[in-house]
């Protein structure tokens, strides 16, 4: 709970640069301190570190994907701590319950805006 | 677009809807008139005003005000008015109503989330009483608003902002790049066109009304109008939900606020005395 007090981190998980660039942006805007990942292997390794508030989290990567690391996370000790919303090209409801059953709280279709990751973080209990 | 023009634009929405729109305001007028004017064949706003000038068309008369009526609208909008709805007004109406339905007005629905909304919450309430019938009601006076509504079909960017994705899984079906409502919510909602400026006595009673982001849109003797008439359908214990920002106590008796519920009101049972 004392937590609640400091600046919420998020960790910003996509292969693209741009994404993670715009991604930043909003997130930074509503009040989030970001760190970045590229992949899923980079963002296990960040979590190791130092468990994020929230984990914005793309689908396809190269290296480690985002459903096999978030199987990971939820396995490592503090792992079940992060709110994750998911965020893909994804779209098919197989695909979103997929994501939502290996422990995703929300989920963001692409191409999203600033008012879809605010109304979906707010979904996922994060501002 | 000539002063005149804009004059006719703004005279029209405010003898037809109650609508208050600034005239200052070219760049609301021209994103709402500009399509219209096209989708009707004009070769521009101002053609289509010397035609309205010309012909005082009703069909096209009605189509500006309609245009010039749409609000912003989505699902679950601010939140806590559905959450007052989910946790107490829904279940203390249940206990009261007994097998009665207990009928819910989305008086300004847009393209119908709200009215959606109210729908999805009824439909995975749990723990009311056996029995208990919810109808819901949804209207607006822009008939392409309603269309849409019905047809229950919303983009990817629409049922992004406000809508938890476990409700997109529960109550939508995928069609191509949209979503639609299941049949089942879908068939929740009676729509109908309605003029809220005009005599609401034909709607019969209902047990609360959401009455949103409408009466700010309104000129002043119209608010109090429109408050004044959703009063007379509501019972004594029934509820009106404004807006964010928007009040009835400041434009009339009829209503009395809840204390502590932004937005929430009652009949004020004095009012209802000096009616009588």
């Amino acid at each position: 709970m004392e937590r609640s007090e400091a600046v919420k981190t998020c960790l910003v998980v996509d292969d693209s640069r741009v994404i993670r660039k715009v991604a930043r942006r909003i997130l930074e805007d509503i009040g989030f301190e970001i760190a970045e990942a590229a992949d899923g292997m980079e963002a296990l390794a960040w979590c190791r570190a130092a468990m994020p508030d929230a984990i914005l989290l793309d689908w396809n990567m190269p290296v480690m994907n985002g459903i096999d690391f978030l199987r990971l996370l939820r396995a490592e000790p503090g792992g079940e701590a992060p709110r994750v919303v998911f965020c893909s090209v994804e779209t098919e409801p197989d695909r979103i319950r997929e994501a939502l059953d290996a422990g995703a709280c929300e989920y963001i279709m692409k191409p999203f805006d600033g008012d879809i990751i605010g109304a979906k973080f707010a979904e996922a209990g994060l501002v | 677009m000539s002063p005149q023009d804009i004059e006719l634009f703004v005279a029209l929405a405010r003898a037809r809807a109650g609508l208050k729109i600034d005239p200052a305001k070219t760049y609301l007028l021209e994103s709402r008139l500009g399509p219209l004017a096209r989708r009707e064949n004009f070769a521009g706003i101002s053609e289509m005003a010397a035609a309205l000038r010309a012909l005082r068309e009703e069909k096209l008369i009605w189509a500006v005000v309609e245009a010039l009526a749409q609000g912003e609208t989505g699902f679950f909008r601010d939140r806590t008015p559905f959450t007052t709805f989910r946790r107490e007004l829904l279940p203390t109406l249940a206990r009261l109503r007994g097998g009665e339905p207990i009928r819910v007005w989305s008086c300004a629905c847009g393209a119908g989330q709200e009215a959606y909304s109210l729908a999805m919450i009824a439909e995975d309430a749990e723990g009311l009483p056996p029995g208990t019938q919810v109808e819901i009601y949804g209207s607006d006076i822009s008939e392409r608003s309603l269309e849409k509504a019905q047809a229950g079909l919303y983009t990817q960017f629409e049922v992004q902002r406000g809508l938890p994705i476990r409700q997109l899984l529960a109550h939508f079906e995928k069609v191509e790049d949209n979503w639609r409502l299941t049949p089942r919510i879908r068939q929740r909602v009676r729509w109908r066109r309605v003029n809220l400026i005009s005599d609401l006595t034909i709607m019969g009673r209902f047990d609360v009304i959401f009455c949103r982001n409408v009466l700010s849109l309104m000129d002043a003797p119209y608010r109090r109008r429109v408050l004044e008439s959703v009063a007379a359908l509501l019972p004594p214990d029934g509820l009106l939900i404004l807006g964010e920002g928007e009040t009835a106590e400041s434009i009339t008796d009829a209503f009395r606020p809840v204390t502590g519920r932004p937005g929430l009101y009652v009949r004020n049972p004095a009012y209802r005395a000096a009616a009588a």
